[in-house]
C-alpha cells in the first residue's frame, strides 16, 4: 500500500529525441492516492500503456521520477515494485486447476497453504469461481479464464497497487455488465490503489472515482465521472466522453461577443489572441428545441432506443441535438438553444474557466 | 438483389448451429444479424457467403439458386472482426488486390483505390505496410479492400469490434453513408443492441441458432412479438416480472400492483410475464403514475451522461438506466419506478400480447 507519485514523467521510444512527435509521454506529474479507484482513459497510442510500464516498472523513464510514498523507485526493477497487473487477454495455466492458479501468487511468496486456502476461497467467492476451483483452468469459457486472470491480480493482500490493462475487451457485451459490476465492488472490498486503462468511457467511469483522461502523451484532464460531463476542461475530453460526444463549433470574436454562423453565444470569459482558434463547446444533451431559439435544418433523426439523435446543420456547422423518447422534433423550421450553463468557450482547445 | 433463406438448417455433428430459418432480406439498406456469440451469426454469414453450405434449405440471390455456387463465383466481399490484411504489401497494394484479381487497368485501380482510400481517411496512408498502421487504420484497409470491389453482396462479421469506441462511433455513422448508393446488399453481424439501433436498417435478432425475428430495427425494438426479440434487442438487459391481472389491476404480488393503462385493461385476465426496460425503470417519479419497487442497491455504473442500478427484487437482479449522474449507495435499498406505459406484456410461451 502506498501513494504512487510521477514526478515530471517524461518518456520517449526514440533515442535523441527532438520534436514534440517524438515523446510517447509530454510531461506529467500525477498522484495516485492509495486506495483509489482510478482509470486511465484514452484513445489508442494516446501513451496509457506506457504509463502503465512505468508505474509497474516494466519500462524505466526517460524523464522524472516514479515515487512510492518516501521511496524513490525509478531504477527499481518490476518485480520488486510489488504490483499485481492484469492484461487484456486470459494468462492461466491452463494444466492446472482453477486452485492452483489462483494460489500461484502466494505459493511463489512462500506463503503459508492454510492462509492460502482462505484467501483463494475469499477470492473465488468474490467472482462466482468457488464451484470450480477444483476444475483445470483450460475446461473454463473465455469469461471464465479472464475471471482467473482478475483473480490471480487480486488475491495478494500486499501489493502498492493493482493495474488492468483493458481487461474486459475481449468478452461478449451481455457479460461485460457482470464483470464491470463485479470489478467495481471488487475495489470496494479489497481496498487496493486500483488502475484501471481502457478507451471505453463507460467501463472508465464506471470504474474509476477519478478519471485521467489522455490525449497525445499528455493528461487533459483529472477529474471525477460528473466534472468531465459537465465541465470538459479540453474540447478532447468533451467529444471524447459522452455519445455522441460535445458539438464543438468554430467562433469568431467580435468585439468580445463570440459569434456562430451569426448567432451570439452567451459564454463567459472571451479572451484570445487573434491567432488562437476559438470554438464554442456545447453537450447534445444541453440543446433544446425552443422557437425563441437560433435556426438550424435537420439533417436526420436517429431513433437509438431511450432517445434520439437529431443530426442538423447551423449555418455550415454540424450539430448533434439529444431529444428524450416522447418528446416531438420538429420537422421544419426548427430552433434551438443552448443550457448556458454547460457552454463552453474553448481557445486553442482548452477551456477558459469561468472566473 | 434480393437475398432469401429458406427453410435453412445447419448442423454440424451432433449440434446444431442454426435451426429451420427463413428469411427474406430487404434489398435496400443495412440488414443486421443481432445475437450474442454462439448465437448463429457467423453461421449465417458463411451460408451466404458460401463458404459452407446449408445441411439443408435453400440460399436465393438475385432470383437465383445459390445454395451450391462456391464463394469464388458469388460477387461477395466480407471482412471479418479480425482485420486480415497481406502484411507484405502496402496499403494501396492490400486495397487494390481485389482489382488487379480482376485484371482492371492501371489508371481504374487507381482512381478507385483513391476514392475509397479518400473516403476511409486513409489518403497518407497508401505507401505503408500495414504493420506500421493502427488497429483502426488496419481495419479499415480491410474495409477498403471490401467495398473498391462492386461486390453484389458486402459481409460485414463484427467489424468494429475490435476498435476504439470513439471509432467505432465515427465508422458507425460513415459505414451506412459509404454503402447507401452502392447499389449492394449489406449484411452486419453485431452482439451489440445500441449498433442495430444506431445503424438503423433491417434486424435478425437471434437466439442460439434461430432468428426470433426479423423487421425495421427501431420497430422491433420498441415493437419485438416474441420476449426473446426483446431480450436479445436489450442492453442493458431488459428486466422481467411474472404479473396477474385481474379485471382493472395488474398485481406484481399481493402489495405491488398498479392500475391498467388503457391498453392493459383489454387483456383478458391471468398470467403474464412483463418485459420493462431499463430506461423505463426510474430512480424518482410520481407514485400515481407509476409504480414503486423497492430494492438493494447491488451495483452502480456510469456511462456518460448516464446512470445505471442494479438492485434486488422480486428474486432477481433489475437494471434501472436514467439520464444525469446519480450517486446510488450500494447496500442501501432504495425505490424505484417502473413506467407502466413501458411494460411489454407476453404469455407463457413468451408470445407478446397486444390489444
Amino acid at each position: 500500500m502506498a501513494v504512487i507519485r510521477l514526478k515530471d514523467i517524461r518518456h520517449s521510444y526514440a533515442a535523441n529525441p527532438k520534436e514534440g512527435a517524438d515523446w510517447a509521454l509530454k510531461q506529467m506529474d500525477v498522484e495516485w492516492q492509495d486506495g483509489g479507484a482510478y482509470a486511465l482513459l484514452g484513445p489508442s497510442g494516446c501513451g496509457k500503456t506506457t504509463l502503465l510500464n512505468i508505474i509497474s516498472g516494466l519500462l524505466t523513464p526517460s524523464h522524472g521520477d516514479v515515487w512510492f510514498d518516501n521511496l524513490n523507485v525509478t531504477s527499481q526493477p518490476a518485480d520488486t515494485r510489488n504490483i499485481a497487473q492484469v492484461f487484456q487477454f486470459p494468462v492461466v495455466y491452463d494444466t492446472m486447476s482453477v486452485y492452483d492458479n489462483l494460489a500461484f501468487p502466494l505459493r511463489n511468496r512462500k506463503i503459508d497453504e492454510k492462509i492460502i486456502d482462505i484467501r483463494v476461497h475469499d477470492i473465488a467467492r468474490m467472482l462466482d469461481l468457488e464451484h470450480r476451483l477444483k476444475e483445470r483452468a483450460s475446461g473454463l469459457t473465455a469469461d471464465g479464464k479472464q475471471k482467473i486472470s482478475l483473480g490471480r491480480g487480486l488475491v495478494r493482500e500486499d501489493v502498492n497497487a493493482i493495474l488492468f490493462d483493458e481487461p474486459l475487451t475481449v468478452i461478449d457485451p451481455h457479460l461485460k455488465w457482470q464483470l464491470r459490476s463485479k470489478l467495481k465492488e471488487l475495489h470496494g472490498r479489497v481496498g487496493a490503489t486500483m488502475i484501471y486503462v481502457t478507451h471505453d468511457q463507460t467501463e472508465a467511469l464506471t470504474f474509476a472515482d477519478q478519471v485521467v483522461v489522455m490525449y497525445d502523451g499528455q493528461v487533459v484532464q483529472i477529474g471525477t465521472p460528473i466534472e468531465l460531463f459537465e465541465q470538459p476542461k479540453h474540447t478532447f475530453v468533451g467529444h471524447f466522453i459522452g455519445s455522441p460526444g460535445m458539438n464543438v463549433l468554430q467562433c469568431q470574436l467580435d468585439q468580445g461577443k463570440a459569434i456562430v454562423a451569426g448567432h451570439q453565444i452567451a459564454v463567459v470569459n472571451t479572451l484570445a489572441a487573434p491567432d488562437q482558434l476559438t470554438e464554442i463547446g456545447v453537450r447534445p444533451e444541453f440543446i433544446k428545441f425552443s422557437k425563441n431559439g437560433m435556426a438550424v435544418d435537420i439533417v436526420k433523426v436517429n431513433d437509438v432506443g431511450r432517445h434520439s439523435i437529431v443530426e442538423s446543420k447551423m449555418g455550415d456547422h454540424d450539430l448533434k441535438i439529444m431529444v428524450p423518447e416522447g418528446q416531438p422534433i420538429p420537422s421544419d423550421g426548427a430552433h434551438v438553444i443552448f443550457d448556458t450553463a454547460y457552454t463552453g468557450f474553448y481557445v486553442d482547445g482548452w477551456l477558459q474557466e469561468r472566473d | 438483389m434480393s437475398l432469401i433463406l429458406e427453410n435453412v438448417v445447419k448442423r454440424a455433428g451432433p449440434d446444431t448451429h442454426i435451426y429451420e430459418t427463413s428469411v427474406e432480406f430487404k434489398a435496400d439498406g443495412f440488414n443486421i444479424l443481432l445475437g450474442t456469440t454462439l448465437s448463429g451469426k457467423t453461421s449465417l454469414i458463411q451460408m451466404m457467403a458460401g463458404l459452407e453450405r446449408p445441411t439443408s434449405g435453400k440460399i436465393w440471390f438475385g432470383g437465383k439458386d445459390v445454395t451450391k455456387v462456391a464463394v469464388q463465383k458469388r460477387n461477395v466481399s466480407m471482412v471479418h472482426q479480425q482485420f486480415i490484411n497481406y502484411p507484405n504489401y502496402s496499403v494501396f497494394d492490400n486495397i487494390a488486390s481485389p482489382l488487379k484479381i480482376a485484371k482492371m487497368s492501371k489508371s481504374a485501380i487507381n482512381e478507385r483505390v483513391g476514392k475509397i482510400a479518400d473516403l476511409l481517411k486513409l489518403t497518407a496512408m497508401l505507401g505503408r505496410n500495414p504493420s506500421e498502421l493502427s488497429g483502426g487504420q488496419q481495419q479499415r484497409t480491410a474495409l477498403a479492400r471490401a467495398l473498391v470491389k462492386d461486390a453484389d453482396l458486402v459481409l460485414l462479421d463484427e467489424p468494429l469490434a475490435n476498435l476504439d469506441y470513439k471509432l467505432r462511433e465515427e465508422l458507425r455513422d460513415e459505414l451506412p453513408k459509404m454503402l447507401a448508393d452502392r447499389g449492394c446488399m449489406v449484411i452486419y453481424a453485431t452482439s451489440e443492441p445500441a449498433e442495430s439501433l444506431m445503424l438503423s436498417g433491417y434486424t435478425a435478432a437471434l437466439d442460439k441458432g434461430r432468428v426470433t425475428e426479423y423487421g425495421p430495427s427501431a420497430e422491433i425494438y420498441r415493437n419485438p412479438v416474441n420476449l426473446k426479440t426483446a431480450q436479445v434487442c436489450s442492453d442493458p438487459p431488459i428486466n422481467t416480472v411474472t404479473v396477474e391481472k385481474l379485471n382493472d389491476r395488474i398485481k406484481i404480488n399481493s402489495e405491488i400492483f398498479w392500475t391498467a393503462t388503457n391498453d392493459q385493461i383489454k387483456l383478458p385476465n391471468g398470467k403474464y410475464t412483463v418485459a420493462v426496460r431499463a430506461h423505463h425503470v426510474k430512480p424518482s417519479g410520481n407514485e400515481q403514475l407509476l409504480v414503486k419497487i423497492s430494492g438493494k442497491i447491488l451495483v452502480t455504473e456510469l456511462s456518460g451522461s448516464e446512470s445505471v442500478a442494479h438492485f434486488n427484487f422480486d428474486g432477481a437482479t433489475w437494471i434501472s438506466q436514467s439520464h444525469g449522474v446519480h450517486n446510488f449507495d450500494v447496500g442501501s435499498v432504495k425505490d424505484f419506478y417502473i413506467d407502466t406505459y413501458g411494460c411489454l406484456f407476453f404469455d407463457e410461451q413468451g408470445r407478446r400480447v397486444v390489444v
